[in-house]
């Protein structure tokens, strides 16, 4: 086995995990601060690329698109809250998921309405090539690209984790998902929290869709994306952040190796679900992922 | 006035424990059923009963299935389809490689596969629980399709992996017609629903409702929670994949892996969801409401062209029609979140009152 070929597959797969894991961090969020189980996020992803690139093809200037971009999904999240989940708190949280696979024809739907449904391109000036010195030197090639993405993500989860355990808004996100019940009665607004994370999840949406945008072009399959964050997901518990980047490093590995070294004996194409069967593992092992909140039932 | 059970009294337990302790209700699914064997063949053309009424039947056995394990056990499933396609590709393996089988003993052996891939699938169930559960049932709905398309032994080495379903042949007789296509999946639907419904009045169906509302509970008073759990599945995807053996047999005609995508098992969840959980009667609402209302919308949008004399694009039409089928789940979702059964049952109450409420 040739030695840099495997380091090759190895950081390209932890790479591409990190893409995982910037959708599976939309998830995480919702689900930490209201226990809805956001099926829509994929359909986030999808509309807040779509809205970008074409704002930005309409000849918008790239930070001002950005700006109006992130306006338009906290908007959303505003009346996703309003109209969605008011009227449904105190449902059980199957209801409360099929909504949002209704929220998720709605937004496909109106993406497409809005601004077509024609493929877009989306450059952002960081060539998706491998590196010169790393390739002359070891002879592997890493995209830079990719190197770019993991840095973002990277930097999103730091500013994420910050926000969630000093801020003010964030102590308050960390009560209403412990019991809601107990973060009213000490006088935290249920509503505002909600909004708010609805807001920072579309913010989180924007920068998945403008990664996933940039590789592999911002059309329709790119709701499929979130079918790919689900076992990141499992694997790393529905509430934990440091869970949903560790899980995706792992998908997007053992995915990559697996269809580099398994994939040709049994024909190829197990990526649709090879991530499943890997997460399953690890069910069998720790029923709530690696970080995800140990329950405990009463009878 | 008419709706009022005073002065049926009930003389022997048989009396008391029948489906429909009501003689209003009795007579009133007599005659439903005889008006779906009979007149509705007879008046309803072509189109209707090959495009609208099979696969509405159809979709009701999916959606009964669904509704075993998820209403009924609280088991949380998105590979339905999955379920779905076992049974349709099973069946005509069985049609084709065993001679002189006939059509249903091919949809039962279907639907017994069907139900082994759905214990195995549903061993998961035993350790986790929920949302974890869904998602790890999407591994069935990914690895079945991807086997299917995988392995030639399904398809009989078939290269384009679209096969023509065998021609349906009951003692001797071709089942050709819609009208004859029509009538078999209302004889099968109609058979396994009231199966169902005494299912669920059995010590089996309560034990899935006990492990339903509380597992930990249910197992504590001895309900054994494999056993209990594994069968739900079992039974829910035997369901399921003669839903699908129907699906492929009597609706499509063909048999082949792109009919039972992920978007076919969220379809199937819409109706369980929209008609009633835990009910038997939602599953049959909740198919009608999804099936029909696609092509209600589709009929309105025409009509509103018409009327209008504009000419809307396509794509702008299926859109829109994607945004009013997501908003019409979301607004059906607020104002009866127990599904259309539940309108069903206080339509009911209202009725034996009426005309005098007091």
């Amino acid at each position: 086995m040739d030695i840099a070929f495997f380091i090759e597959v190895l950081a390209g797969g932890l790479l591409a995990g990190v893409m995982y894991s910037l959708v599976a961090l939309g998830f995480v969020l919702i689900y930490k601060a209201s226990g809805v189980f956001n099926f829509a996020q994929g359909a986030m992803v999808f509309f807040a690329a779509l809205t970008f690139v074409s704002l930005v093809e309409r000849g918008l200037n790239f930070w001002l698109a950005l700006v109006v971009t992130l306006a338009i999904m906290v908007v959303l999240g505003l009346v996703t809250e309003r109209v969605v989940l008011r009227p449904l708190v105190n449902q059980p949280p199957i209801t409360l998921f099929m909504a949002t696979i209704g929220l998720t024809f709605v937004l496909e739907g109106l993406s497409q309405f809005l601004w077509g449904s024609q493929p877009h391109g989306l450059e952002l000036g960081i060539p998706d090539v491998p590196m010169e010195w790393l390739s002359q030197k070891w002879n592997i090639n890493i995209s830079q690209f990719d190197l770019f993405a993991a840095f973002v993500s990277g930097v999103l989860v730091a500013v994420l984790a910050v926000f969630f355990q000093k801020t003010r808004i964030g102590r308050a996100l960390r009560a209403v998902a412990d019991d809601h019940q107990a973060a009213l009665a000490v006088g935290i607004p249920l509503q505002h929290i909600w909004a708010i994370v609805w807001g920072v999840a579309g913010f989180v949406a924007l920068v998945a869709g403008i990664m996933w945008g940039v590789r592999n072009g911002v059309q329709y399959s790119l709701t499929f994306v979130a079918l790919k964050a689900l076992p990141v997901l499992l694997i790393g518990g529905f509430e934990s952040i440091p869970g949903a980047i560790l899980g995706g490093l792992i998908i997007g590995a053992s995915e990559k190796l697996a269809e580099v070294y398994a994939g040709p004996m049994v024909g190829g194409g197990i990526e649709s679900w090879f991530a499943y069967v890997v997460a399953l593992l690890f069910l069998l092992v720790r029923p709530e992922g690696l970080f995800g909140e140990k329950h405990i039932d009463r009878v | 006035m008419l709706y009022r059970e005073a002065g049926q009294f009930k003389s022997t337990y048989a009396q008391d424990q029948q489906i429909f302790p009501i003689r209003q209700d009795r007579i009133a699914i007599g005659v439903l059923l005889a008006f779906a064997a009979i007149v509705v063949p007879l008046v309803g053309n072509e189109y209707w009963l090959s495009a609208i009424i099979t696969p509405f039947l159809i979709a009701s056995l999916a959606a009964l299935g669904l509704n075993i394990l998820t209403g009924y056990a609280g088991q949380l499933s998105l590979g339905t389809a999955a379920f779905m396609a076992v049974g349709a590709f099973m069946a005509y393996n069985a049609e084709l490689r065993i001679p002189g089988m006939p059509i249903i003993g091919s949809f039962i052996i279907g639907g017994v596969c069907a139900a082994a891939v759905g214990i195995v699938f549903g061993l998961p169930s035993l350790r986790i629980k929920g949302f974890y559960l869904a998602v790890a049932t999407l591994a069935c709905q990914f690895f079945v399709l991807w086997a299917i398309n995988r392995v030639p032994w399904f398809s009989n080495h078939s290269s384009s992996g679209v096969i023509t379903a065998q021609k349906i042949e009951i003692l001797g007789y071709d089942v050709v017609s819609p009208a004859g296509k029509y009538l078999l999946t209302l004889a099968i639907v109609a058979l396994m629903a009231l199966a169902a419904k005494n299912l669920m009045r059995s010590e089996t169906g309560r034990a899935f409702m006990a492990v339903r509302d509380m597992d930990v509970a249910a197992s504590v008073i001895g309900i054994p929670m494999m056993r209990t759990k594994l069968l739900a599945f079992a039974i829910s995807s035997f369901y399921c994949g003669v839903a699908g053996a129907l699906y492929a047999f009597c609706y499509l005609g063909t048999v082949e892996p792109e009919a039972f995508t992920l978007d076919l098992s969220f379809r199937i969840l819409f109706m369980v969801i929209i008609g009633g959980v835990g009910s038997i009667l939602g599953s049959f609402l909740g198919a009608a409401f999804i099936t029909m209302f696609p092509i209600f919308l589709n009929r309105a949008s025409e009509w509103v062209a018409g009327v209008f004399a504009v000419e809307i694009p396509g794509a702008i039409v299926s859109n829109l029609e994607a945004m009013i089928f997501g908003g019409l789940i979301i607004f059906f979702l607020i104002v009866e979140p127990n599904g259309l059964a539940r309108l069903w049952q206080i339509a009911k109450e209202k009725l034996r009152l009426w005309p005098f409420p007091h």
